[in-house]
């Protein structure tokens, strides 16, 4: 149990934002009242839409499956309380990409009745299976299927398993309350990650600007001697998965790869404790904890939510909305994204409901020319040239948009806080990934046509060559001896015919 | 005096150079037929006269035929044409959205499996037989409109695979 | 407040659905603008036009008054044209700064229309024919001054002495400065009012066989170089360091151009200290200095990437150096952006950075 800070390596660009915690990081964690009816998506994590195992109708408890995996990266959907099933239909969710889901809505009892469970075994097989069950995905935000990530890695092997705690990004606070209200949970999920895997190292690492959060996990520390604490500097974005490990490791995660590649495993301090949950209880993933905060909520702080919950009930149970209320973002002020309606639903991946006033922001400012000042380059975390990207976006040039990285992109938001000319490069660099995956998903298309006509084209012609052969036999075969032949057979006949 | 010398031997040997690379190296069309075949949709329609994709980029590299031939292309086929021939015959300032591709669907209600669509399909989209009702492949279809015209009870359609 | 708000039908009081302002990320204040910047640059220069009043007379003031007009009025009269709105693209203060930087580059006392060819030329030529802001490949400022001065050769090359208070020359009063800049006659013998610039009076020293130590023992010679000019070259220096700082340019590329062009001038005056002008003296005449803060560091015609800076950089020093020393321009701190500005879509291609997590 050490604290190596000094073996850190420094991120290339990065930016150091406006912190915004205080705002919610000064009370505890409270539950919020569970709604009237849930829209729970069946689709909370990334991979394949699971499938409902209910009917319209069906009675549920708090915690049964209503849905589960279907294709190689899914996981299971649970109720998030006790009552009945009232529909399945397409809802709006709060996410980028398909705007629209299937979602399971639940009509509460108002008895939050618990299915019964149980903890699960202890060995590896047993837990990974629970872990799966559970339905417990990444809750950093990019909610991975966490069972699937681990048996990911256990394929290569993995040897460091990184706790995530540095929740870089403005205004987010939810991971600093739960490293200060549940230390212990954390560490030992850490604990039985590590157990899971049979990792050398387990790393917790924490950003320097939540130094209570540090604190309380020293505080408690670990008998485990494999476990280490790392805090490091608050520079977004540096909690970003591939950032962090080469911040922790010094390692970079290739192109197009995967942590697993290098043998490491970053789990979010969220994960874990719902991990530690698991362990304890046997509860499946069915709340997670969201930071309502901005100048617009009346009460900011961290909310435990559980999932389907509308996002106006949050907000109502934060005070509501005051006179400030401008803009609803669901993410931190970087990578989020703003919603126009508060019907939506709570879900997975859901750390913060941000409520800004009418601040300058980025859309606001008159856009020019860009000047190539480099700017954006020398914050770009991944050192790529968001400069030449954008000429090459605004070009269509997917050829040169691949040389140049464009898919290595993080979409951190860093080029355009510092872009003088006030360009919205990420958001032009996320319609070029999209307008990129179009023209491969069409070039694959062509390709496959071109393959089929082809053998269309050949089959033809050999069929055609079938026919002719089949002709030249019989040509062959009725020489002149044949055609005699007929003649021979059939004049006789004929005479015979005379004279009968 | 010196530098006509001069300027006639540099003259001289690269006369003799570029005879040189062009009996080694002869030109030939080849590149730019497969550069043109990509630069097509490959939904083999037809629709620009030749019998299928490659004929026509060959009738293009060869100059037999418009680079602006492509309806399922599009104005982005024929600027990539434009920019692969040199060709500036043809304006390639306007550039509108890339057309829809279309998918042939098969009324099932209405389909007498009579299979004379089936051997129109050039990308062997259709399976079913005679007797048999028949069906589109829904990834392989290219819109192409071929099979249209054989049905002889009008029962296949072109929808938007959006909706 | 843009919210649309609707009400709940079980109870009237109760806001349910608000609906709010879309918007794209990110959702903090940017940093400062493109006119923000330049004025900043337009900042720096303070402290030098203030200096170069001191040693050389008003002229810079008159001749910047003259660029800017110039400069604006020829922004504002091809934006018209285009059909664009004139007022917020001239706002960024890229014209002004074009402008200012060719009013540094003329001498003191330039008639007008010179300094408004210029300033023409390098707004409608170098900047609005090749697309406008951020679309010109070559530095616009440079592209005028190289226009004046291979078309007025005589005029540029004729400055005032600075003011020392030891020198025997008596300086042009401010009326004076007005009516040569206006009519181009000055009252006087133009060649009794004008002096050689060092770099030309060591040229022409260096031409007529004279060693590097019989100019430095000249009386408009100080430590480094031209009395007077190395007051002003320090204050630009000041006014670069104060770019550094405020991070409104990036170290490359001034380290680049004072190393490229330092190193060689070392080099050549440790091995023949009498035919070569020294490292001081290349530093603190002429417009190396300048140059290397201000001028290279246009961010639209230069490069972008950190390794490309240091590249480019160091290529306008040596080329600055090499013009100098064996060039048929005393100064060649102009020509060496142009040639560099040349080579900066192939420097930018080779110097691209190695993206994290690729070979």
């Amino acid at each position: 149990m050490s604290a190596p800070t000094e073996n850190l390596h420094s991120l290339p660009g990065g930016l150091r934002l406006p912190a915004n915690k205080r705002l919610s990081n000064a009370t505890q964690i409270i539950d919020v009242p569970v709604p009237t009816h849930l829209v729970v998506p069946l689709q909370q994590h990334s991979g394949e839409t699971s499938l409902a195992t209910v009917s319209v109708g069906d009675a549920v408890l708090h915690g049964s499956v209503i849905g589960e995996p279907e294709g190689a990266v899914g996981t299971y959907v649970h109720a998030p309380t006790s009552g009945s099933v009232i529909s399945i239909e397409a809802r709006q969710l709060p996410r980028r990409g398909e705007p629209h889901g299937i979602c399971v809505i639940i009509e509460s009892d108002g008895h939050d009745r618990r299915k019964t469970s149980t903890p699960p075994a202890k060995d590896r097989t047993a837990l990974l299976a629970a872990v799966h069950a559970a339905g417990i995905v990444g809750l950093g935000g990019a909610v991975y299927p966490a069972a699937q990530k681990i048996t990911q890695g256990l394929l290569s092997g993995i040897e460091t398993v990184i706790l995530n705690g540095v929740e870089c990004e403005s205004y987010i606070t939810c991971d600093d309350r739960l490293m200060r209200e549940q230390p212990t949970a954390v560490i030992r999920g850490l604990e039985t990650l590590l157990d899971l895997t049979d990792a050398k190292r387990g790393i917790i690492a924490v950003e320097s600007d939540k130094p209570e959060a540090w604190q309380a996990l020293r505080d408690v520390g670990s008998r485990d001697s494999r476990v280490e604490f790392v805090q490091i500097p608050a520079i977004y974005p540096s909690g970003a998965e591939d950032q962090l490990i080469y911040l922790v490791c010094g390692q970079e995660v290739p192109s197009g790869g995967l942590p697993g590649d290098l043998g490491i495993l970053v789990q979010n301090v969220g994960t874990s404790a719902a991990i530690t949950a698991l362990v304890d209880s046997g509860h499946p993933l069915t709340s997670r904890i969201v930071t309502v905060t901005g100048e617009g909520v009346e009460r900011p702080g961290n909310y435990r939510v559980r999932f389907g919950t509308p996002i106006a009930d949050v907000v109502a149970a934060a005070g509501g909305y005051n006179s400030n209320a401008h803009r609803l973002l669901v993410g931190g002020p970087m990578t989020g994204f703003a919603l126009t309606d508060d019907a939506l639903p709570v879900t997975k991946s859901c750390n913060c409901l941000l409520v800004t006033g009418p601040a300058v922001q980025l859309s606001n400012e008159p856009r020019r020319e860009c000047i190539r000042c480099g700017e954006c380059a020398a914050h770009c975390p991944v050192r790529l040239l968001p400069q030449s990207l954008y000429h090459y976006s605004s070009r269509h040039d997917h050829a040169v948009l691949a040389e140049l990285g464009l898919k290595d992109c993080i979409e951190c938001g860093c080029c355009d806080l510092v872009c003088p000319s006030h360009i919205p490069l990420t958001q032009i660099f996320r319609d070029a990934k999209h307008s990129v995956a179009v023209d491969s998903h069409a070039k694959q298309r062509a390709l496959r046509a071109e393959d089929r006509y082809r053998a269309h084209i050949a089959r033809a012609e050999s069929r055609s060559a079938v026919v002719a052969d089949a002709r030249e036999q019989k040509k062959r075969a009725a020489s002149a001896d044949a055609i005699a032949a007929i003649v021979q057979r059939r004049r006789p006949k004929q005479s015979n015919d005379r004279e009968v | 005096m010196t530098s006509v010398i001069a300027l006639g031997l540099l003259a001289a040997a690269v006369g003799i150079a570029l005879v040189f690379l062009a009996w080694r190296f002869p030109a030939t069309d080849e590149p730019l037929v497969a550069a043109i075949n990509e630069a097509l949709p490959q939904t083999q329609c037809a629709q620009c006269g030749f019998p299928g994709c490659l004929p026509y980029a060959q009738a293009v590299a060869s100059g037999a035929a418009t680079i602006d031939l492509c309806p399922p292309g599009g104005d982005a086929t024929r600027v990539k044409l434009a920019a692969l021939t040199g060709d500036v015959s043809v304006s390639t300032d306007h550039v509108g959205p890339a057309p829809e591709v279309l998918l042939a669907t098969i009324d099932e209600d209405r389909c007498i499996g009579c299979a004379l669509c089936i051997p129109a399909c050039p990308v062997d989209a259709i399976i079913g037989a005679e007797g048999f009702m028949h069906t589109v492949l829904t990834d392989e279809c290219t819109g192409c409109e071929l099979c249209i015209a054989p049905c002889p009870v009008d029962c296949i359609r072109l929808d938007d695979p959006a909706t | 407040m843009p919210l649309l708000l609707s009400y709940s039908v079980d109870d009237p009081n109760r806001v349910t659905t608000v609906k709010f302002e879309a918007a794209i990320t990110p959702y903090l204040r940017p940093s400062a603008g493109v006119g923000a910047v330049m004025l900043q640059v337009l900042y720096a220069l303070v402290p030098a036009v203030l200096a170069h009043c001191w040693y050389f007379g008003p002229g810079i003031v008159i001749n910047i008054i003259v660029a800017t007009t110039a400069a604006v009025a020829t922004e504002a009269l091809i934006l018209r044209a285009k059909g664009s709105e004139p007022i917020p693209a001239i706002s960024d203060f890229t014209a002004v700064l074009t402008a200012v930087l060719i009013a540094f580059a003329l001498p003191p006392l330039t008639p007008w229309w010179i300094t408004a060819t210029a300033s023409v030329i390098a707004i409608a030529v170098a900047k609005h024919l090749y697309g406008g802001l951020g679309k010109n490949p070559f530095n616009p400022a440079m592209v005028g001054y190289a226009a004046a001065l291979v078309s007025f050769p005589v005029e540029l090359s004729a400055w005032l002495p600075p003011k020392m208070g030891d020198l025997d020359y008596t300086h042009p009063s401010l009326m004076q400065t007005l009516r040569y800049t206006l009519t181009g006659d000055a009252g006087v013998a133009f060649d009794a009012l004008t002096r050689a610039t060092p770099l030309d009076s060591v040229r022409v020293a260096f031409a007529e066989s004279r060693t590097m130590s019989e100019s430095a023992a000249a009386p408009w010679f100080g430590d480094f170089a031209g009395r007077g000019w190395e007051w002003i070259n320090n204050y630009i220096a000041l006014g670069g360091m104060w770019m550094l700082f405020r991070r409104i340019i990036r170290w490359q590329i001034p380290v680049a151009v004072l190393a490229g062009a330092l190193i060689p001038a070392t080099i050549a005056s440790l091995i023949s200290p009498d035919n070569f002008a020294g490292p001081g003296f290349h530093l603190f005449a002429g417009a190396l200095m300048l140059g290397a803060f201000f001028i290279a560091t246009d961010p639209v015609s230069g490069a972008t990437t950190p390794r490309g800076r240091l590249l480019y950089g160091f290529g306008i020093g040596v080329l600055t150096w090499i013009i100098r020393t064996w060039g048929a321009y005393p100064d060649g701190v102009a020509f060496a952006v142009l040639l560099m500005n040349m080579a900066v879509p192939l420097i930018d291609r080779v110097s691209r950075p190695r993206v994290l997590g690729r070979e």
